[in-house]
């Protein structure tokens, strides 16, 4: 049966703006830093609600992870915003020493990740950055699908001790996720059962591979789409258990098929259990100026490539 | 002599400027005997800077023993310039924060003595790593701001290299300190002049390095005298009085790099190597034993 339900569309960044305003009125620990970008991180109420709290750091990255290791001396929760590609690549090494080595409780919050960035074009799409983080020591990496998923990931951060890179986006997209589903970092959420074939997405795409799985399933084609949200930790024993039964898998991300989602099951499947895998995911390319929509279809990224996909592996099988 | 850490000075602030002395000629030692055990390390730069860790651990920070991550209603420390890992990990143990038997493991393997600093393996007395250069002052100003939010009153010391003032972040961060009256930190910036490919002119010359602070924003005190502990003392002093009026507080302490021992002084040499078995023996008949060797 479905586990989720079309609630109209709304941005994953409004997620995170919600849930950060949540946070300033319920724990007194958070803290929030932006690197001039209050708007598009939609970090506004937590800034009128509590002026104290927030940072405005000017247009200085590395400064920001800096300060932001700092303030957990004393207790602070810091989260930082900007867009992915100014929080991680920019700054990959003031992360690297003074967040993950130093085990600082720092949650990089990151907008407009991947190609759906859009006009704006390649030196802001960032499709390197899950690899980055995730190649950390002890960083947690969570990447987002929806409004709702993006706001529960951000409370629930709160309340884990340690760095965390928490990934999301610019566009309207659907909001499709149910509080019944809930969420908890490591924990694989199962969408859509069935027999044929594993879909495992992560962020923008869980909704590409939702609408794939309805279109398949009028094809004959019974399609498992688990939505995996922390791509690290992995929820290993999700991914397991359904390829057990599938017998195939495709992953779909917005982000390089080097580094991203598809490599850290890859690298499950082929230690653990040897199954075909395709993935969906850009191929070692930076985007370029267009639509959402019409960068995902130019990128291979949308419905259509996961359904593609689809056919070639169970062909496989 | 049986070795020893201060343990009966805690929380002690000493004012004898003779015993102040004694300490800094025993963690010359320390220093000497560390790198030398692993034939690696920065003697020169931890050397130029006894005399700046000495009065502040024993003299002006208000701290506590046993070591407390969060540093709640205490004075903290960062160093920047983490390569002089030798001469902070040499204060920690003689201030009591671990036993100083554990210098005798300063980079080897399984040693909580990293070659540079690291909260990674638990070290009492850090609070960040370092090593990468140019990070300490914008995670010492996030601390400060903590202790802002925290009303808590103490002071954040920073420690940073001039030549470590090449990189970029430092710019960043001494704008915003500036920008924002972070007015409860006192940095300090160890002005050798050298770097390991030579002067720090002759590198990348930085011009005036005290007009630069000030036209960021920063009350700037100069020290000529950085390897004098009544100077050393005064100057932080001065620094101290300072506080509160909505500039951060930065003070240019000109050392000598190597202080102490003869042959590593007027050269950069001696930055990033050890001194061989003669050398040390040299070096340690210059630095009489005080407290007792580790």
């Amino acid at each position: 049966m479905k586990q989720y339900i079309n609630q109209g569309s709304n941005d994953t960044r409004s997620g995170f703006g919600d849930g950060l305003t949540e946070l300033g009125r319920t724990n007194p620990n958070v803290v929030a830093l932006c690197a001039d970008l209050i708007g598009s991180l939609k970090m506004q109420d937590f800034i009128d609600e509590n002026p104290e709290r927030f940072f405005q750091i000017g247009i200085a990255e590395a400064n920001m992870m800096g300060i932001a290791a700092g303030l957990t001396i004393g207790g602070k929760i810091p989260f930082t915003g900007t867009f992915a590609n100014f929080s991680t690549g920019r700054v990959y090494d003031q992360i690297r020493q003074s967040i993950a080595y130093s085990g600082k409780n720092v949650k990089i919050c990151a907008s407009h990740a991947g190609i759906t960035l859009g006009e704006d074009g390649a030196t802001h799409q960032i499709l390197e950055d899950i690899g980055m983080m995730k190649m950390l020591p002890g960083m947690t990496v969570i990447n987002t699908c929806d409004y709702n998923q993006t706001k529960a990931a951000t409370l629930a951060i709160a309340d884990f001790e340690g760095p965390v890179y928490l990934r999301f986006g610019r566009p309207k997209v659907a909001n499709f996720t149910t509080p019944e589903l809930g969420f908890e970092i490591g924990k694989g959420i199962l969408l859509n059962p069935g027999n044929d074939v594993t879909i495992v997405a992560t962020g923008h795409l869980v909704w590409e591979a939702l609408q794939a799985a309805e279109e398949l399933e009028a094809n004959g084609i019974s399609a498992e789409v688990i939505n995996i949200h922390t791509i690290k930790p992995l929820d290993e024993e999700i991914i397991l258990n359904s390829v057990k039964k599938t017998g195939c898998l495709v992953s779909a991300e917005e982000h390089n098929y080097l580094g991203g989602l598809g490599e850290t099951i890859s690298g499950l499947l082929g230690l653990k259990l040897p199954t075909p895998m395709e993935m969906v995911a850009t191929q070692d390319t930076f985007g370029e100026s267009g639509t959402p929509a019409q960068l995902m279809t130019k990128y291979g990224l949308d419905k259509s490539a996961i359904i593609q996909k689809v056919h070639q592996v169970i062909k496989r099988k | 002599m049986p070795a020893q850490g201060l343990l009966l000075t805690e929380n002690l602030i000493m004012s004898d400027i003779s015993a102040l002395e004694n300490i800094s000629t025993q963690v010359r030692r320390d220093i000497l005997r560390m790198v030398h055990k692993v034939n690696s390390g920065h003697p020169g730069g931890s050397l130029g800077c006894v005399e700046y860790f000495v009065s502040l651990f024993f003299n002006t920070m208000d701290i506590k023993v046993p070591f407390d991550m969060n540093g709640e209603n205490e004075d903290l420390f960062f160093l920047s310039n983490g390569h002089i890992s030798p001469v902070f990990y040499s204060v920690l143990a003689r201030k009591g924060y671990f036993p100083v038997e554990e210098l005798n493991t300063f980079r080897l393997i399984d040693s909580r003595l990293q070659g540079h600093p690291t909260t990674h393996e638990g070290l009492p007395g850090i609070r960040v790593a370092s090593g990468s250069l140019g990070q300490g002052l914008s995670v010492a100003i996030g601390a400060a701001q903590s202790k802002k939010l925290n009303n808590d009153p103490k002071t954040v010391f920073v420690l940073m290299g001039d030549g470590e003032l090449q990189e970029g972040q430092n710019w960043e961060a001494l704008m915003y300190a500036a920008a924002k009256g972070v007015d409860n930190i006192i940095a300090t910036v160890d002005l050798n002049g050298k770097q390991i490919d030579g002067t720090t002119d002759d590198v990348l010359h930085m011009g005036d390095v005290a007009e630069k602070f000030k036209a960021f924003g920063w009350d700037v005190l100069t020290l000529k005298e950085g390897n004098n502990v009544e100077k050393i003392i005064a100057t932080l002093a001065t620094a101290k009085s300072k506080l509160g009026r909505q500039k951060p507080i930065v003070i240019l302490m000109e050392t000598e790099m190597g202080n102490g021992v003869d042959f590593m002084m007027h050269t950069h040499a001696w930055h990033g190597k050890a001194p061989n078995d003669e050398q040390l023996e040299n070096a340690l008949a210059q630095n009489i034993e005080t407290l007792g060797d580790y």
